[in-house]
């Protein structure tokens, strides 16, 4: 008599992909995995045939085709005659621009607003929750375009400025014309100017780095690593005997001096708008900003603000209450509580869901053809795509372009995440 | 290998449902209306009126055709479109056709694959300034800060003619007609280009018209023609016979008010063929013989229409100009229905 003592072998049958729980996992999701892989084939092999039907196959040669129109608000030289390439250049630039500018106004504006909430003013702490529920509660193309009609409507016109009764009147000194076509300001020209660097000659991706500007930016970086050396001495003297050296007024004038001296060098001055006595154009010189320009950038700063704003309280929030009364204790005052105390432990929590507010606020600036912006979504995703018909080819680049600059914006506020990350030690 | 047999087959399929798509007059028969693309809203082309129904140049276009084929002018669903959108509705099918002031291009014929159907209206493009600028020229207009309605051929020739001369202009662009409107009233531009009718038109709805005038200057040829898609050359012809019939019925003198006693025959065959009591071209269309008395009784022929919409009796006061029958020294000339 003999007694079955070893279990019984697992012999692997098909069904088990299915009915055994170790295997059941790992079949749904190479199903699913299939699926999907047979599904996008789908789509790009039906789109393929389509177009190819249509007799418009995928083809990118229309880049080197002459643009044909005129950009008004622009970084580069730039004119008719240049390619659907360079144009579709410039919009990147102009999106860049407003999106650095905005981004730039959003965090000042929201962290004021959001600490001003928490103030113990209740007129201000009252005002900036109505401003917040306002804008964060109305769809923001409704306030680029109410900010454009302001702007538009309430200004006045450039043939205002002249004549012999003129009703409009530069401001500061004459150096600012508010109009409603955009704003002039003073232009920045150097009398002893170094010339442009021309890149790449004169061919499409022509590209003129102005020698002012770099000398500019070098003795800027030069005072910046001079000031860093003296910080650094100070640090270190701080931590032998205790007490740290005043470096203020010495790393200032590190800063400054060099840059002024590059000025003087050059022969820095400002030119401001003029006006004409023509009713065409009457002001002439300076730099106009169009309106545009300004209505997006104010419209996407006051709307992001308002959620920064909600972000910086609850970063403030998260921190606990002991801090502020500790710090209290030791005898430092409220406004130097915020600032060297609460806020450098709210970063912590404020700047992840900071990251995708900028992320937002770059996407929503390709709204800007609803004022006329010519950003890249109006180039290349507007008037490129609709001269060539190449609707397809636009707008894959297109989300490519914009993919890039949010990838990049991610990276750069991970790496700074990652710099105020508490450091355990 | 499975798989690509399932990829063969879904290939097929898709290919399939595009040759089904390819028959317009089916869909537009089957669906019983007829989606037509207009403006946005140009008073006297394409603008829907105090009760919201559409009326105007192009709209009696759309109307027509929809009673040629389905019998009724009002079978039709108008979608608006802006300069933009308005190829991306049509290649995709959103709109079985378009009559949206849209000019007759090479490129738009050839490499946008549209068919343009024939000319409803010969326009070129103008300027109109405030009287008070005191230009008289477009020549004058140096350093002009311009609007323009982006996405047409407009915006092309702007930049070629301020090329061509050599003068400086600022751009300002638009989506529709009526932000281009609310900016150069405003004075944010000091001029507005687009077609010299689509600038009358404009100019009339303004509080004073008298204010603004319109320079001499026409500085591009813009035949503006209704479009179909590329490729289905039955739905085309409907379309451009459609047209061709209330031209002709202009040039016979067949009109709203008297198509239907014609139509009971008369003593001359070119007349009775369009109105269907001799031949069989209705059927050659795959339509009925009736198509064209239905079309002609919706608005009237050509120059009725345009009386009614644009003519030198309404605001907007357009003079027939190039657009009257070649009999009258203008440029409309259908080929003879035979």
């Amino acid at each position: 008599m003999t007694t079955i003592t070893e279990a019984p072998r697992a012999q692997f049958r098909l069904s088990m992909l299915l009915y055994d729980t170790r295997y059941r996992s790992g079949t749904i999701q190479i199903i699913a995995l299939f699926g999907f892989v047979l599904m996008a084939g789908w789509l790009i092999s039906n789109t393929m045939n389509n177009l190819a039907a249509l007799g418009k196959p995928i083809d990118f040669g229309f880049f080197a085709e002459p643009a044909s129109y005129d950009i008004n608000q622009r970084l580069l030289d730039y004119n008719s005659r240049d390619t659907h390439l360079r144009a579709a250049f410039i919009g990147l630039l102009n999106t860049l621009v407003v999106a650095v500018l905005g981004c730039i106004t959003a965090t000042v504006l929201g962290v004021l607003i959001g600490v001003l909430r928490l103030s113990k003013n209740w007129l201000v702490a009252r005002l900036m929750t109505i401003y917040v529920e306002l804008f964060r509660n109305v769809p923001v193309l409704l306030w680029i375009v109410f900010t454009m009609a302001i702007l538009i409507e309430s200004l006045p016109q450039p043939r205002d400025f002249i004549g012999d009764a003129p009703t409009a009147f530069m401001g500061l000194f004459n150096s600012i014309a508010a109009t409603n076509q955009g704003t002039w300001l003073p232009e920045v020209l150097f009398s002893r100017s170094l010339g442009n660097l021309h890149l790449f000659g004169e061919a499409r991706l022509r590209f003129d780095v102005s020698l002012d500007l770099v000398a500019i930016l070098v003795a800027l970086g030069i005072g910046i690593f001079g000031a860093r050396i003296v910080s650094r001495r100070a640090e270190r003297i701080q931590s032998e005997t205790g007490v740290r050296p005043k470096t203020g007024i010495i790393n200032f004038l590190i800063i400054a001096l060099p840059v002024l001296v590059v000025l003087v060098a050059l022969g820095f001055y400002l030119d401001g708008p003029h006006l004409t006595t023509r009713k065409l154009k009457p002001i002439e010189g300076g730099t106009l900003i169009r309106n545009s320009l300004i209505a997006l950038w104010l419209a996407l700063s006051l709307y992001t603000a308002a959620f920064i704003a909600e972000i910086v309280r609850a970063g403030i929030m998260a921190i606990s209450h002991g801090q502020t009364e500790a710090a209290a204790a030791l005898g430092i005052r409220p406004g130097r509580i915020m600032r060297l105390v609460i806020l450098p432990q709210a970063l912590r929590v404020i700047i992840p869901p900071l990251i995708s507010n900028y992320l937002n606020l770059t996407k929503n600036s390709s709204l800007a053809i609803a004022v006329g912006y010519m950003d890249i979504t109006g180039t290349l995703g507007g008037i490129t795509l609709n001269q060539t018909g190449r609707e397809l080819e636009c707008i894959l680049l297109l989300m490519l372009v914009y993919l890039s600059i949010s990838l990049s914006i991610s990276a750069v506020m991970n790496w700074y995440n990652e710099s105020v990350k508490l450091r355990e030690r | 290998m499975k798989k690509s047999v399932y990829f063969g087959v879904l290939t097929v399929a898709s290919l399939a449902a595009g040759a089904a798509a390819a028959g317009t007059l089916d869909d537009v028969k089957a669906r019983g209306k007829l989606n037509c693309g207009v403006t946005t809203g140009l008073v006297g082309f394409a603008a829907p009126d105090a009760n919201g129904v559409w009326e105007g140049f192009d709209v009696a276009l759309c109307r027509a055709v929809a009673a040629a084929v389905l019998g009724d002018g009002n079978s039709v669903e108008f979608v608006p479109t802006t300069g933009k959108t308005r190829f991306t509705a049509l290649a995709s099918g959103e709109i079985d056709m378009l009559a949206r002031n849209t000019t007759w291009t090479f490129s738009r014929d050839v490499d946008l694959k549209f068919e343009f159907v024939g000319v409803n209206y010969y326009d070129g493009q103008g300027f109109m300034v405030p009287k008070e600028l005191g230009v008289t020229s477009a020549k004058d207009l140096d350093g002009a800060t311009v609007c323009i309605q982006t996405g047409t051929t407009t915006e092309l020739n702007l930049a070629d003619f301020f090329r061509a001369n050599n003068i400086s202009y600022e751009p300002v662009p638009i989506e529709t007609n009526a932000e281009a409107q609310q900016q150069y009233l405003a004075g944010a531009c000091d001029v507005y280009t687009t077609d010299a009718s689509g600038l009358a038109a404009t100019r009339a709805t303004f509080e004073k018209p008298g204010d603004h005038i319109l320079l001499p200057e026409i500085i591009s040829k813009e035949p503006l023609a209704p479009l179909v898609r590329h490729g289905d050359s039955e739905w085309a012809d409907v379309v451009r016979w459609t047209l061709n019939a209330l031209i002709s019925a202009e040039e016979y003198g067949i009109t709203k008010a008297n198509a239907e006693e014609m139509s009971k025959g008369s003593d001359n065959p070119e007349i009775n063929r369009i109105l269907g009591s001799e031949g069989t071209l209705g059927e050659m269309l795959g339509l009925d013989n009736a198509w064209a008395k239905r079309a002609i009784m919706v608005g009237g022929n050509y120059g009725e229409i345009f009386d009614a919409n644009i003519g030198e009796s309404t605001p907007i006061a357009l003079s027939r100009g190039l657009n009257a029958q070649w009999t009258k020294g203008g440029l409309l000339y259908s080929p003879p229905f035979r």
